[in-house]
């Protein structure tokens, strides 16, 4: 168990115009389970094999607890990796695999498939130790490659986006058991992925990524209700965050003719930046429906989608602006229908038009 | 089928002639009976007098080609992984560069060869017949090599140094035993084509103590100096194959298809 810092860490690809890691600085507590996330060719995966060893690091430094590992190769880290292929050796049995970084390291045959076994205890694989991976079911090879993680007892967990090769069902599933498995070992883990609904369920903090660059890195409820920038509001969430361009006043913001009032402080932000304009974003369940009398906005409903619990209604306000509303599931609009909303008092988020920036 | 029919028939049609040939006596041997009649170990025997050096010859040839192929093998190996693994520019160039100089017809390098080998006194050494094998087997070695080493995804060596390999302990303890089928494909063609090898080893050899078991046979003498002996040549023939066909048989059975399967995904 140990912390892991990422001081600046930056990673350019040779021939590469920008870099692919820019200047990343994270520090990750002892037993914390860190989630990278972002849209691909953020640099989130660079980032992990930077801290694995696999990828240089061209400045900056990574420690992992008081050790500069920076220029370390991978098997003086410490540390044991999940594969998104899981990279099983295909030559070997389960239970070689999940011994093979014990074998290694020269532990004893007795103690070497005393922990195999129990690994696999924690795992469901007793019965399938002797079989080779090709014998396996995706889901097995997942757990297989967690095993071999697991059996290290590594200082860090490193996972490049493990269950993104399982079938939706199985995935919220393994998702779940991973978390309960982290928590449990109480090992640091930082784990990329690109989706956030598994970003925002397994992480003690989330870290998202762009172009490179760290954009926000919080837990996940801060995340959700507190995003740093533009980026950070719409891509975290699902369906996304309605973000639009408004002119502001003392008054506040005015959205498809309707006043939307803003915090003080905001608004002040932005006089103070010198603009009168600014994205102004709230989420589909911030709205609420009012009576066309009540000073609302209009919503025309182009498709409603009933998942159950939820439905969710997408719409254009009156100046053609696409708009996402959460509504009730018993009775959900109808499409072509007019309904109108107001936004929920202090459930609005206001970014800088200039710089994305939270205001 | 009937292709695998055509193939069957046309490949071991030779071979069982030579077979049947080697068990009729010498008198008989231009019969054209399916089977021989009567029976006959007479050019068997024949091989194995003392003074045609047979198994003198056959003993050579296993030297030049064990050597020739386990040298192959080596070198062929490291330098394909190179050429899998490494990015460097001009890679396809070099790589059918490496290919094309395994193209040049033996014949047309046989004398300037000879005359070099004259030259550092190599003539009569098993070296002189090694070395020029070893040129002609290696292109190829190294063609097919790098083919099963691309096969073999990155993520499985990164795997092993993750846990706690060295770049040499990933190699040899995960690419090499995946990279088997490959290696011991190209062990099979290495062997078989050192092994037949005439050209070279009759024109560096004029010791019959140092002559590989082709040249032996196209040396063997008849009864007679107007007597071909076809049928102790067709019984060496016979024996020569013989350590091929087991070779191949032995190698087989590790060269399993899809020994990747399972690594990824």
């Amino acid at each position: 168990m140990a912390t892991v810092t990422y001081e600046k860490a930056t990673r350019v690809y040779p021939g590469a115009e920008r870099p692919a890691v820019d200047a990343l600085h994270l520090e990750i507590a002892c037993g914390e389970f860190l989630v990278l996330v972002g849209p691909s060719g953020c640099g989130k995966s660079t980032s992990l094999r930077m801290l694995a060893g696999l990828e240089d690091v061209d400045d900056g430094a990574i420690h992992i607890g008081d050790h500069d590992v920076t220029h370390l190769p991978p098997k003086d880290r410490d540390i044991a990796m999940v594969f998104q292929n899981y990279a099983l050796y295909p030559h070997m049995s389960v239970a070689d695999n999940m011994g093979f970084a014990l074998k290694i390291a020269g532990v004893s045959k007795e103690e070497r498939r005393r922990r195999v076994a129990e690994a696999a205890a924690l795992l469901d694989l007793e019965p399938y130790l002797d079989r080779k991976p090709k014998a396996l079911s995706g889901g097995q090879r997942q757990r297989v490659a967690m095993g071999r993680a697991i059996v290290r007892e590594p200082r860090v967990f490193l996972m490049d986006e493990p269950l993104s090769n399982l079938d939706a069902k199985l995935r919220v599933q393994t998702r779940t058991q991973i978390a309960a498995l982290q928590r449990r070992l109480a090992i640091t883990t930082v784990y990329v992925t690109h989706d956030q609904v598994e970003a925002m369920t397994m992480g003690d903090r989330v870290a998202v990524m762009k172009d490179g660059k760290l954009q926000q890195c919080a837990a996940p409820r801060e995340l959700y209700d507190r995003p740093a920038n533009v980026f950070v509001a719409g891509f975290i969430g699902s369906p996304a965050m309605n973000l639009t361009e408004v002119a502001v006043d003392e008054d506040g913001a005015r959205v498809a003719g309707t006043r939307v009032p803003l915090g003080r402080a905001a608004v002040r932000a932005i006089a103070a930046e010198g603009g009168s304009r600014a994205t102004l974003g709230f989420r589909p369940e911030s709205l609420e429906p009012v009576g066309s009398a009540d000073g609302g906005f209009a919503v025309l409903v182009d498709v409603v989608e009933e998942l159950g619990a939820d439905a969710f209604c997408y719409g254009r306000l009156e100046n053609g602006a696409d708009v996402i509303a959460k509504v009730d599931a018993r009775v959900p609009p109808r499409k072509g229908e007019r309904l109108h909303f107001r936004i929920r008092p202090g459930e609005t988020h206001l970014f800088s038009a200039k710089t994305g920036d939270r205001h | 089928m009937i292709g695998v029919t055509v193939v069957i028939v046309f490949c071991l049609a030779p071979f069982y002639w030579m077979v049947v040939s080697s068990f009729r006596r010498t008198s008989d041997i231009f019969d054209k009976s399916a089977l021989p009649s009567p029976w006959s170990l007479e050019n068997y025997t024949a091989v194995f007098d003392p003074d045609q050096g047979f198994l003198r010859s056959m003993a050579n040839s296993l030297v030049v080609a064990g050597t020739t192929t386990a040298l192959a093998l080596v070198i062929a190996t490291l330098t394909a992984y190179a050429m899998a693994r490494l990015d460097f520019p001009f890679k396809r160039l070099v790589l059918t560069g490496i290919i094309a100089t395994s193209m040049f017809p033996v014949v047309s390098i046989v004398v300037p060869l000879l005359k070099l080998f004259t030259d550092w006194d190599w003539i009569n050494t098993y070296q002189a017949m090694v070395a020029p094998s070893l040129s002609f087997a290696l292109p190829l070695a190294v063609w097919i090599l790098t083919a099963f080493f691309r096969q073999i995804p990155i993520e499985l060596e990164q795997a092993a140094m993750i846990d706690g390999c060295t770049q040499g302990q990933a190699f040899r303890r995960i690419v090499l035993p995946l990279a088997a089928p490959g290696v011991f494909t190209t062990a099979i063609i290495t062997f078989v084509a050192a092994w037949n090898e005439f050209l070279i080893a009759l024109s560096m050899t004029n010791d019959a103590a140092m002559q590989t078991a082709p040249v032996a046979i196209s040396k063997f003498t008849g009864a007679s100096q107007f007597e071909t002996p076809f049928g102790s040549q067709m019984a060496a023939g016979v024996l020569v194959t013989i350590p091929l066909v087991v070779l191949v048989v032995v190698f087989q059975r590790r060269i399993v298809d899809g020994l990747t399967a399972g690594a990824v995904k």
